[in-house]
């Protein structure tokens, strides 16, 4: 069949299904099971109301549950057992894990991974914060913003393609046709450079695409920020005698800091799922392994569960601060 | 009064030249990858992008002289053009590749056999010999040209709509779109009924049920790849496309729910109650006044949900790309041609635009409602 007509099929079967389960399991429970009339229609409305939530929340729970829920306790088993012929698994304890700590790969990504951890979210945030705070100042500021803040909608992959013009390298006689060696050799660069090919800094080189991609993100959430600073505490301010820079780094930076943390996190978790880039660039080649990559190496290469499941374990565990606090929070604004 | 008004005129200016310069740094890289779209291979290969909008001066690869002999004046003559369909401006040219820069235009040049050689600064070339060239080979001119700049379409129609090539980009595209489009407009309805029973119904365990969707928003897909691979092949799925909206979809509630709560407890409590007082049901009240009034952060993840289901690599390879490759998206087409084809970058750079460009004009198009919904998803 025709993928397009299989989509369209797909559409009107997904939404009349979801539609036509909604109207009808209400129908139901208000007309059959628990009808609002006779002698129990008090005590009928009652009930029909206590299980409608859950005629609602349904569908959502069951995907919840099923693509999401309990996909982390199975990778959890997953990763405590090992394949055996025929499509069977069996109980190793933490024999995966074992032997994904003896290997160096395990922790040239763990490396790249805490590098990835530090640079991506500082980078981001510092050059959202300046971008907030410099075109919150001028006439053509939301031009600039959005031109900013276009990268956000670029694949990962597409994104890697364009930055690997940027880092592209020809030979020495020829002319550059990658900016960045054009750049170096006319600052007094000698030979041209594979800046993807040098061991430790390359990851830099990699972890710049993501930050040219979140830093739109960062500076979206932390202008809007900004803007929500109430202007007296900017007066009294400027009354006092602050210059620009005592008032950002001294009233404005402090007052925001709660967003800076979000958007810390935020980009935290988006740097603990990268793939995409690594995989089109270098697929963890020259030391630029992460574990992202190595999980999805583990699974589909090597063909690997246990080993695989381990590393994803790992993600999991990193992200686990975050979920909590995240949690947290959100249980708190509902207080 | 007045030194106090210059030194704020220079920290305008100073700003203002930040983020020029912030902006030409963020836009350079999809400038250059955008323009190298538009030049044949020959010059992506020979000069920097940077350089297609001035005229260039290079040197031009050796060219045969070619074409009809005629007799003028007791000598035979060819006439011909190094550049026939260029306008181009030679500055140097010669006949030997050791060099080819030997002679300026104009230079009337002996060859062996009594045979003279001239070429014009405009690259039109005069090669006569007192006796006929019959099978002779004849020579080769190198020379020093500048050209003005040029753009050129091709890339775009051989990767659209040659159906030969071997790239099946335009598959791939509608092959996106087939992913995308149910994958994003399914959880919305999903959603939307779970965020109104989130935001609106009285029930025990509704707290607990908020805090799950708030912690499953950042559980990293990878740990659902192998368990629902396995999943989908035991009820028969295997890969494909349901697999891969299903996927989607589960992927997608947790923000879906998420946004969709925060923007409905924020809908004014009088509406809704005043409804329920004139005996309007919950599913009235959804229907006819919530889903309505919540068009805002409907759109804002329709925007995220279609962006990420476009731009997605890692769900697709898993749940969606067999063997037959049949079912392939553009996002892993253009890995593959990194891998094959790394070198040329006439037929990346435009793949790789043609599945940018659709994010792009959706990104532009509906700004405001990603914002918005970035705002709400983060900023609470």
């Amino acid at each position: 069949m025709n993928p397009a007509i299989q989509g369209l099929i797909t559409i009107i079967l997904g939404v009349g299904g979801c539609v036509g389960y909604f109207y009808l399991s209400n129908q139901f429970l208000d007309k059959v099971l628990f009808p609002a009339k006779g002698e129990h229609a008090g005590r009928n409305i009652n009930r029909a109301n206590m299980v409608r939530p859950w005629l609602f929340l349904a569908p959502a729970l069951l995907f919840l549950g099923l693509y999401l829920a309990y996909p982390v306790v199975a990778t959890f088993i997953l990763s405590l057992s090992e394949r055996v012929p025929g499509d069977e698994t069996r109980f190793v304890g933490f024999e995966n894990y074992r032997l994904m700590f003896s290997e160096p790969k395990f922790w040239e990504a763990m490396r790249n991974n805490a590098l990835w951890l530090i640079v991506v979210p500082a980078f981001s945030t510092a050059f959202g914060l300046l971008a907030a705070q410099l075109t919150d100042r001028i006439r053509w500021g939301s031009i600039a913003k959005s031109l900013i803040f276009m990268p956000m909608a670029i694949s990962f992959v597409g994104a890697s393609v364009i930055w690997k013009l940027v880092y592209d390298t020809r030979p020495a006689d020829q002319d550059q046709i990658g900016i960045l060696n054009a750049i170096y050799l006319h600052l007094g660069g000698t030979d041209p450079q594979t800046w993807l090919t040098i061991p430790f800094w390359n990851n830099f080189f990699l972890m710049i695409v993501l930050i040219w991609i979140q830093t739109g993100f960062a500076m979206v959430i932390l202008s809007a920020a900004l803007r929500g600073i109430p202007e007296e505490t900017i007066e009294a301010a400027v009354i006092d005698g602050a210059n620009p820079f005592q008032i950002f780094f001294k009233i404005k930076v402090p007052q925001i800091m709660g967003t800076i943390a979000v958007v810390w996190t935020t980009i935290t978790i988006v740097v603990l799922k990268v793939f995409d880039i690594v995989f089109a660039m270098t697929n963890g080649q020259w030391e630029t392994q992460v574990l992202a990559n190595y999980m999805y190496d583990k699974l589909f290469r090597a063909n690997d569960w246990g080993v695989g499941s381990a590393s994803a374990m790992v993600i999991m565990l990193l992200v686990t601060p975050i979920l909590v606090w995240n949690v947290m929070n959100a249980r708190k604004e509902m207080r | 009064m007045y030194s106090a008004s210059s030194k704020k005129s220079a920290l305008t200016w100073a700003v203002h030249i930040s983020v020029v310069l912030l902006v030409a740094l963020w836009l350079f890289p999809t400038l250059g990858l955008f323009i190298s779209s538009f030049r044949t291979a020959d010059q992506i290969a020979t000069s920097g992008w940077w350089a297609s909008f001035m005229t260039q001066e290079r040197s031009v690869p050796a060219i045969r002289v070619e074409g009809k002999e005629v007799e003028e004046g007791g000598r035979f003559v060819i006439h011909g053009n190094l550049f026939p369909n260029k306008d181009a401006t030679v500055s140097a040219w010669g006949t030997s590749s050791r060099d080819p820069a030997a002679f300026e235009p104009g230079d009337v040049v002996d060859l062996d056999d009594g045979q003279t050689l001239t070429v014009d600064d405009t690259g039109a070339y005069t090669l006569s010999s007192p006796t006929s060239f019959g099978d002779e080979r004849l020579p080769r001119i190198f020379s020093t040209a500048a050209t003005p700049p040029e753009f050129t379409l091709q890339n775009y129609k051989n990767i659209l709509l040659d159906p030969n090539n071997r790239e099946g980009m335009s598959k791939a595209f509608f092959n996106t779109l087939t992913v995308s489009i149910p994958a994003t407009i399914i959880p919305i309805l999903i959603a939307a009924f779970a965020a109104y029973a989130l935001a609106w119904m009285e029930f025990p365990g509704r707290a607990l049920l908020i805090a799950a969707v708030v912690g499953l928003l950042v559980v990293p897909l990878q740990l659902a790849l192998i368990p629902l691979l396995r999943l989908h092949n035991d009820i028969g799925i295997g890969k494909g496309y349901l697999g891969v909206w299903l996927a989607h979809t589960g992927f997608g509630l947790p923000l879906a729910i998420y946004l969709l709560r925060n923007y409905m407890v924020g809908l004014p409590r009088d509406i809704i109650e005043n409804a329920r007082v004139d005996g309007a049901t919950d599913f009235q009240i959804f229907v006819r006044i919530i889903l309505p009034l919540s068009f805002p952060a409907l759109a804002s993840f329709a925007i995220f949900q279609f962006l990420w289901t476009w731009n997605d690599l890692l769900v697709a390879l898993v749940f969606l790309i067999d063997s037959t490759g049949d079912t392939t998206v553009m996002t892993k087409q253009i890995v593959e041609l990194l891998g094959t084809r790394g070198g040329n970058w006439e037929i990346l750079a435009t793949s790789a635009f043609i599945s940018i460009s659709v994010p792009l004009v959706v990104f532009f198009a509906m700004q405001r409602y990603l914002v918005r919904g970035l705002l709400a998803g983060s900023v609470k």
